[in-house]
């Protein structure tokens, strides 16, 4: 997972919450940030546009942290370089 | 005060084209979930819905009057017109000139504007139909239902979201019980099934990826749904005196804001209308023999709404049936109240009380009797039909069987 994709999505979830970008670590969760589910689906609609990928609603669920969530961007990020997009 | 009895009723949904074929649909515990059908879908994370299968305005509209009308109206006229033939009014000029009609809508037209909207955006054109606007707004299918009776009375379109059409059926049912209306035309109606709608429903990531699965464990969320339901209103009385049939009496409504947040629901908020709906009908809890729940099957609400009921019914909820139609006939949103409202009709007049259908396994934070899959003849003398808004926005109505 590179510091890059890391930067990008702390970037995206403190642009999308309207927090200072200090505020937002790899070690935050979202109870911490006070990220609701409201939040969440918004912040994913962002990180879909940053990353141009699709996020489907099953790899969501369980996320509840910064560190989870750059994981599943990088996997995301990984299948898409590797071939056509997994069939959803 | 006047006593409000139900002397009409219209349907067309998922489940079928009229009342009786949505009661004996929800009696039946059929579920018309299935693949979405009048959209393209290839691009969509969820395939299903319920729609109404293979509509078309032919046989119900010529083809100029449905050029002024978007699906939503003309599901409305349909279900007004079976809804007035049944309760078979003795208009006479004066009632004419006093009826209220009072609907509810959540997008109204969209679908028009939706592909409006693509001649520009999409298509590089420089004008949009000259009726994208008469055929978009929410209160279209209201002024449709009034033209189609020359009622000339107090008509209007409520939009509360998901509430709209409880909230619409309980401002008709005061108006009605107030003397401010003789006789009321309500109910909601929707037709959410165009691309960009969709494509908004989708980014919300509540939509169920199979079917709607309300209270159970393995929920997934909500499954669109469209169409409308209308009933006719008046004083429980004059019906009696003109013999006319009566399904059921509207005996309190309740409403409540949760002022807390645009889309999560609170328990708190929902518990409140509920008490209002008793208040207002002069019920005691242990008087309620069924609710049909709002019941969406997405992880917050049903969980949000279970904790509601405990709230209000406390020990009684080990013996209180509570299902959600949602199950079989989708979420139609700004018509949702109205198809809700009438399965409870159907409930305490017929003495079957829907199922909830799809359902697989017991919530422990949903711990209700859901009447899970299969009807249940039960002989109930008082019911709530309960829905909640995004936007926190809550209608309840109680409603009471004729045979008392």
């Amino acid at each position: 997972m590179s510091d890059d994709l890391i930067q990008r999505v702390l970037k995206v979830i403190a642009t999308s919450k309207r927090i200072p970008p200090e505020t937002v670590t790899i070690d935050s969760d979202f109870a911490q940030l006070n990220i609701d589910s409201m939040d969440a689906v918004e912040i994913l609609f962002a990180l879909e546009n940053e990353f141009d990928i699709s996020i489907p609603d099953d790899a969501v669920r369980a996320v509840r942290n910064v560190r989870q969530m750059c994981e599943g961007i990088d996997k995301l990020m990984t299948d898409k370089a590797s071939g056509p997009p997994a069939v959803q | 005060m006047v006593r409000v009895a139900i002397t009409g009723a219209g349907a067309i949904c998922a489940l079928g084209r009229t009342a009786a074929e949505f009661a004996a649909a929800i009696s039946s515990g059929r579920s018309a979930i299935g693949p979405i059908r009048s959209t393209d879908m290839s691009e969509f994370r969820f395939q299903n819905g319920a729609e109404v299968p293979d509509y078309s305005h032919t046989p119900y509209f010529d083809d100029r009057r449905a050029d002024f009308m978007d699906r939503f109206a003309q599901f409305a006229v349909i279900a007004a017109r079976e809804a007035v033939a049944d309760a078979a009014p003795a208009w006479t000029p004066e009632l004419r000139e006093n009826a209220a009609i009072i609907t509810g809508s959540c997008v109204g037209g969209q679908s028009t504007e939706d592909i409006g909207f693509q001649e520009v955006y999409k298509h590089g054109r420089n004008r949009v139909h000259p009726l994208t606007i008469p055929k978009t707004m929410a209160n279209a299918g209201a002024s449709h239902i009034s033209m189609e009776f020359g009622v000339t009375g107090p008509s209007f379109t409520i939009s509360t979201a998901c509430s709209s059409a409880a909230h619409a059926i309980g401002q008709a049912y005061w108006m009605v019980r107030s003397g401010a209306a003789p006789l009321a035309i309500t109910g909601g109606s929707e037709a959410p099934f165009s691309f960009g709608i969709l494509k908004a429903w989708e980014a919300m990531r509540v939509v169920s990826p199979d079917t709607c699965r309300p209270f159970s464990k393995d929920r997934h969320g909500m499954i669109l749904g469209e169409g409308a339901a209308m009933l006719v209103l008046e004083p429980l009385e004059a019906a009696r005196a003109r013999g006319a049939h009566i399904h059921a009496e509207i005996v309190g409504f309740g409403m409540s804001a949760d002022a807390s947040h645009i889309t999560q629901p609170s328990a708190e908020g929902a518990a409140r209308a509920m008490r209002a709906a008793l208040r207002d009908a002069a019920l005691s809890p242990e008087q309620i023999g069924y609710i049909n729940a709002h019941g969406t099957g997405t992880l917050a609400n049903d969980i949000s709404e279970s904790a509601a009921i405990h709230a209000v019914f406390g020990s009684r909820v080990k013996n209180l049936p509570v299902s959600s139609t949602k199950s079989m006939h989708g979420h139609a949103l700004g018509a949702a109240g109205a198809l809700e409202c009438l399965a409870s009709i159907v409930a305490l007049r017929d003495g079957i009380l829907p199922p909830t259908a799809n359902f697989n396994e017991p919530d422990p934070e949903c711990d209700l009797d859901v009447v899970p899959n299969h009807a249940r003849a039960a002989r109930v003398e008082y019911a709530l039909s309960n829905s909640f808004a995004f936007g926190g926005l809550n209608a309840v109505l109680a409603l009471r069987a004729m045979a008392y």
